[in-house]
């Protein structure tokens, strides 16, 4: 059998639980089973490395079965398994049985978040003593890039940044045993300004901001997106945290 | 004497009486055993006495643009030599290898100078698709020359020799026109790379397909040995002892450290590695799974007439 051919009909049969086709002889000896679960283990474990939080909200037993779903209709693409699954959430949002746990998508959502932010190139903050020196009208003229690490999603309905904490960062599963989640939207910023994945709560307004920012709007354009957004915000509030949290790479007075 | 030349032009270990001496300019070692590293393990693989130990690492988990996971690796490697054993280059596949993942490794290496480079006589890359696994294929003619291209330019974009390792196997296939060290010795005349022997693949194959492990230990070609592997299998859930899979989720097995004694009498010492991909128990006891091979590798041994 051509080399293609032969290759053409193993990678068929690996995705078939008990395949009537494959390679002549080969599908019905055991050890072809070594194979299909050594790479159905692969994509599954990938998985669950990308996503911890969401496999300990929903248990290893639920997760993996939905991961296993997963990974049978989209293989990997390419060999770095850090990009597996990025489009899990979305995954999940569409998931029949995840259909009465709609926060699992949303605690997806900022694994991928905190996956991106961590392989992400390294760059050097924006100091806010840089900014500090402008005067008001070069503020509304500046433009504020987001660091390559910047990654920030808002949840409308739901909580998602508190749930998400609460099952993947250890020193806050002590405290959510103590006070309840309160529920209303929420979002959050995923960053790696230095060496280590950090994090921070931000609303509606200021993920409209950051969205204005990396479309490479001026500041006071920035600013009014966010106004658009809640009239109320604490804009220079807002700036304050972003800078002090290293959330900018880049600044362009024109 | 030592006129055992680089005939196989493997250019790792040198010759078979020595281990090979890696040098920069903050590492000047022998390399004896070394350990599989994990990110997990990177605190205490940090601060490891350094004699001739080294790590090897698969270069498609450190395949990112940035952050604190190749700064790791990064430290790891102005503290010890670091070895890349890559697992999707997918070089027995009919296709040349995916230049995007060919340049993505070279320029890990470039960055790591890494002190062995090595890849798998399987496939793993199949259209758009990869599958995470080491997969097989009859050792056919055609296949020997596409793979021989694929291995001609993973080796021109490194611009050093790769060390090629024999698969672990679970199916009899039919087709083979080469038995599997011929193909080897034919990859290495005509690529000028080196062999990975794994003997933990070695056994767990030879279980499973019925031949003798000790006899593929016997006739593999010594001069082509850049890198030996050992690691645990388990028995197949469901088929048990008759059908081993090649697990790396348990300390090497008596009867592979058997094997892998027999071997290094046979060739002398050669870099060794001991893998472990899965139930990761303490650094500990990795280290002491390690200091076993390296006393294999240092024990004083007759000079074959």
């Amino acid at each position: 059998m051509r080399l293609a051919r032969f290759q053409d009909s193993f990678a068929a049969a690996l995705l078939v639980p008990e395949p009537a086709t494959g390679p002549p002889g080969l599908a019905s000896q055991p050890g072809f089973a070594v194979y299909r679960n050594t790479v159905m283990k692969g994509c599954i474990d990938a998985l669950q490395a990308n996503y911890p939080a969401v496999a300990r909200l929903a248990g290893d037993e639920w997760f993996r079965a939905a991961a296993a779903d997963y990974a049978r209709a989209s293989l990997p693409r390419h060999p770095s398994l850090l990009d597996y699954g990025a489009d899990f959430a979305e995954f999940l949002s569409g998931f029949a049985p995840a259909a009465e746990l709609p926060y699992l998508a949303d605690v997806a959502r900022l694994d991928r978040c905190w996956t991106e932010a961590h392989a992400a190139r390294d760059e050097t903050p924006v100091a806010a003593a840089a900014v500090a020196g402008l005067s008001r009208d070069e503020l509304g003229r500046t433009a504020l890039r987001p660091h390559a690490s910047a990654r920030w999603a808002w949840f409308a309905e739901r909580p998602g940044y508190s749930l998400w904490r609460r099952n993947r960062v250890a020193a806050d599963e002590a405290a959510a045993a103590l006070t309840p989640i309160e529920w209303h939207g929420e979002g959050a910023l995923v960053l790696r300004p230095h060496a280590t994945v950090e994090h921070l709560e931000l609303d509606a307004a200021g993920c409209a901001f950051l969205d204005a920012c990396a479309a490479g709007r001026d500041l006071a354009t920035a600013a009014l997106e966010a106004l658009d957004c809640n009239p109320h915000a604490d804009l220079s509030r807002l700036m304050q945290r972003l800078l002090e949290a290293g959330a900018f790479a880049e600044m362009t007075t024109t | 004497m030592h006129d055992d030349k680089d005939t196989q032009g493997h250019g790792l270990a040198e010759g078979s009486q020595e281990l090979s001496r890696h040098k920069s300019a903050n590492v000047d070692t022998i390399l004896s055993a070394g350990l599989g590293l994990k990110p997990l393990h990177f605190e205490q693989a940090l601060a490891a006495p350094a004699d001739g130990l080294w790590f090897e690492v698969h270069p498609e988990n450190y395949m990112v643009d940035g952050g604190p996971r190749l700064a790791w690796l990064e430290a790891i490697r102005e503290r010890h030599p670091v070895s890349l054993h890559g697992v999707a280059a997918s070089l027995a596949a009919d296709a040349a290898p995916d230049p995007a993942h060919v340049a993505r490794l070279a320029a890990l290496a470039g960055r790591l100078e890494p002190v062995l480079v090595s890849e798998h006589l399987a496939w793993s890359t199949w259209g758009d698709v990869y599958h995470p696994d080491l997969l097989p294929f009859p050792r056919s003619n055609e296949a020997l020359l596409r793979i021989a291209g694929n291995i001609e330019r993973l080796q021109d974009a490194l611009r050093r020799k790769i060390a090629i390792e024999n698969p672990s196997h679970y199916l009899h296939i039919e087709g083979h026109e080469y038995d599997e060290i011929d193909f080897l010795e034919e990859l290495v005349r005509r690529t000028g790379c080196a062999l990975l022997l794994d003997v933990n693949n070695v056994f767990v194959s030879a279980r499973n397909l019925g031949a003798s492990a000790q006899a593929y230990i016997d006739a593999f070609p010594a001069a082509a040995v850049a890198e030996i592997h050992l690691a645990g299998h388990s028995p197949d859930p469901a088929f048990g002892e008759r059908l081993l899979v090649d697990s790396h989720d348990a300390p090497v097995a008596p009867l592979v450290w058997q094997l892998y004694e027999r071997l290094i009498a046979r060739i002398g010492p050669r870099p060794t590695l001991i893998e472990r991909d899965d139930k990761l128990p303490a650094f500990e006891v990795l280290l002491a799974e390690r200091a076993r091979a390296d006393t294999v590798l240092r024990a004083p041994r007759r000079i074959a007439a």
